[in-house]
């Protein structure tokens, strides 16, 4: 019986298309391309993140049965909507009737709202209100990407929990739980207003970097680039840039593009960490380097930039130098001295002292870094001892030199990281 | 990605008057027949109560056997459903809808689907996509 099944399955696959098949791939093309956006609306339509998941869910469904028996709508964005909003109302009050505790009412009158509720200008913003909510500051950091990762990329939990390396259940009840948060704190569904955007656009910047660096730099594990993270961080800052180019959307996606562009470069063939000194710059992405430049500029021109925008300017100083010998030292120090004014933190003064040592030689560098060092900050942070290490090396102190690597040594989790370091100790030996 | 849903309860509907166990048939029936129009629905039963199961173990070759399940827990095992879900919080949502679980509980249990696991098994090879295919 199996043996008749396959091969009825076989004469399927070698036939040519047939109307159903064209139709079924055109529903599973709109779901790739548009699920995110309608989810987004029917968020809006229903009040709740669940009750838009199935409803969504169910309108694809529907759309897979009846598209190929009645044709594909004029306008299949707004039938799916439609669609799910018509069945997450029917399905609330069917299940209302085994309990009393859902309120159907709370959803409204679809008959009020109708299928042309894709047509709203209001739309557009859906997607920014998804985003908003998913990185509210009430929610804990965790679950601000743990959200925007599965509601606004699509991503299954499964996946960011890979990605995180952390248990599937874990990040799972971290989903639930910030899902309750929303519902049960009335956390409302909209764009801030102009007053309140400089506050609430941080956590969504931030929530896209970590990402982005999360892929680029895997915190711990063997592998030193998790791509396909990057690659999901550029894409929502793309989204979120064109959907609010604001000065810092733009530099945050102009700095993921510049530090992108050197991916390929960045890591041998044996996943060992090359520096950018010694990355061959051929094969840095010209292309990404173009538009984050660009973006970078507009981003400065608006003259109301911040920290991303001003380290997108840093990168594109280090993407356009034709050699390492060709950076300019003096404007990328300057630059840190701008973001050290703007975003005071122990990290940029650390990346400061690395270009003064390029710009005014390894002494001053050195004395910069002591400074750090000897208030206190950056004690338990690797790059501090390893810059450390690589200016008393260049000094002839190599004596320190072999203490801050072995520092930094204990310090790091990264496996390349750690090797690279290994390799500049046997060299000093 | 298929999960397996399993119910745990105190009471069973053996143990409920027979408006309430009717109630609650009531409720499974369209619990399933929602299931089954949303695409989730692999598969389910009902099981007989804990005092019907017995425990077995080979041990050099003999089989022993025991009275009841295999843990002894004020708990029981009522019954399954077989759900395709995008992902464990998708599984969660439709299993949150099993009327046991306002009852007892449900343990979601993600159902290994590694292609090897799949191929020495002799299963379906498992749906690599994490997007639903929304062919039935």
């Amino acid at each position: 019986m199996d043996n008749y099944r396959e091969e009825q399955t076989a004469a399927i696959v070698n036939l040519p298309p047939t109307h159903e098949d064209v139709v079924r791939e055109r529903v599973n093309a709109l779901y790739r391309s548009d699920s995110r956006h309608i989810f987004a609306t029917l968020i809006r339509l229903l009040g709740d993140f669940d009750t838009a998941e199935e409803a969504m869910h169910d309108a694809f469904m529907a759309a897979m049965e009846q598209w190929p028996r009645d044709g594909v709508p004029a306008k299949p964005q707004a039938w799916l909507v439609s669609a799910g909003r018509f069945k997450a109302i029917d399905g609330i009050r069917r299940r209302a009737r085994f309990d009393a505790l859902e309120d159907a009412d709370t959803l409204g009158d679809p008959a009020s709202e109708d299928a042309e509720a894709w047509d709203d200008e209001g739309v557009e913003d859906d997607r920014l209100r998804l985003i908003f909510t998913c990185c509210h500051p009430a929610l804990s950091p965790d679950a601000q990407v743990a959200l925007t990762l599965r509601e606004v990329c699509g991503l299954a939990t499964e996946e960011i929990a890979r990605a995180f390396l952390t248990p599937a259940p874990t990040l799972a009840q971290r989903i639930v739980r910030a899902k309750a948060k929303i519902r049960d704190a009335r956390i409302p569904y909209q764009v801030p207003t102009p007053d309140e955007l400089p506050d609430r656009l941080d956590p969504v910047l931030r929530v896209i970097y970590l990402v982005f660096n999360e892929g680029y730099s895997a915190s711990s594990g063997v592998s030193l680039t998790r791509h396909d993270l990057s690659e999901e961080a550029v894409r929502l800052g793309r989204l979120l840039a064109e959907l609010l180019p604001e000065p810092e959307a733009l530099g945050l996606l102009a700095l993921m593009l510049l530090h992108e562009s050197r991916r390929i470069a960045r890591s041998s063939p044996t996943g060992d960490l090359i520096l950018l000194d010694d990355q061959d710059r051929a094969l840095w992405n010209r292309e990404q380097i173009a538009e984050g430049t660009a973006l970078m500029e507009r981003a400065l021109l608006s003259r109301r930039f911040g920290p991303y925008a001003l380290q997108a300017a840093i990168a594109a100083v280090h993407a356009n130098a034709a050699t390492a010998a060709a950076t300019d030292w003096t404007q990328i120090a300057a630059l840190y001295e701008v973001l050290m004014q703007v975003n005071p933190s122990a990290v940029i003064e650390l990346n400061h002292a690395v270009a003064v040592a390029m710009r005014d030689g390894p002494a001053a560098g050195l004395a910069l870094v002591d400074a750090i060092l000897g208030r206190g900050d950056l004690a338990d942070y690797h790059l501090a001892h390893a810059a450390r290490a690589d200016l008393c090396r260049r000094l002839g102190r190599l004596t320190e030199a072999r203490t801050a690597y072995e520092l930094a040594l204990g310090l790091t989790r990264q496996e390349p990281e750690r090797r690279f370091l290994e390799r500049r100790l046997r060299e000093l030996n | 990605m298929k999960y397996l849903c399993l119910i745990c309860a105190e009471t069973v509907m053996e143990q409920m008057t027979e408006t309430d166990a009717a109630k609650h048939l009531e409720e499974y029936v369209a619990f399933t027949q929602a299931i089954k129009q949303g695409g989730h629905y692999l598969g389910c039963n009902r099981l007989l109560p804990a005092n019907a199961a017995i425990t077995l173990r080979v041990r050099n070759g003999k089989v022993t056997t025991t009275d009841g399940p295999f843990a002894e827990t004020k708990e029981q095992l009522g019954g399954y459903y077989l759900i395709e879900a995008r992902d464990l919080n998708e599984a969660i949502q439709v299993a949150s809808r099993i009327p046991g679980a306002r009852l007892g509980c449900v343990e979601v249990r993600p159902v290994e689907e590694s292609e090897q696991t799949c191929r020495v098994l002799g299963l379906d090879e498992p749906n690599v996509s994490f997007q639903p295919q929304f062919v039935s």
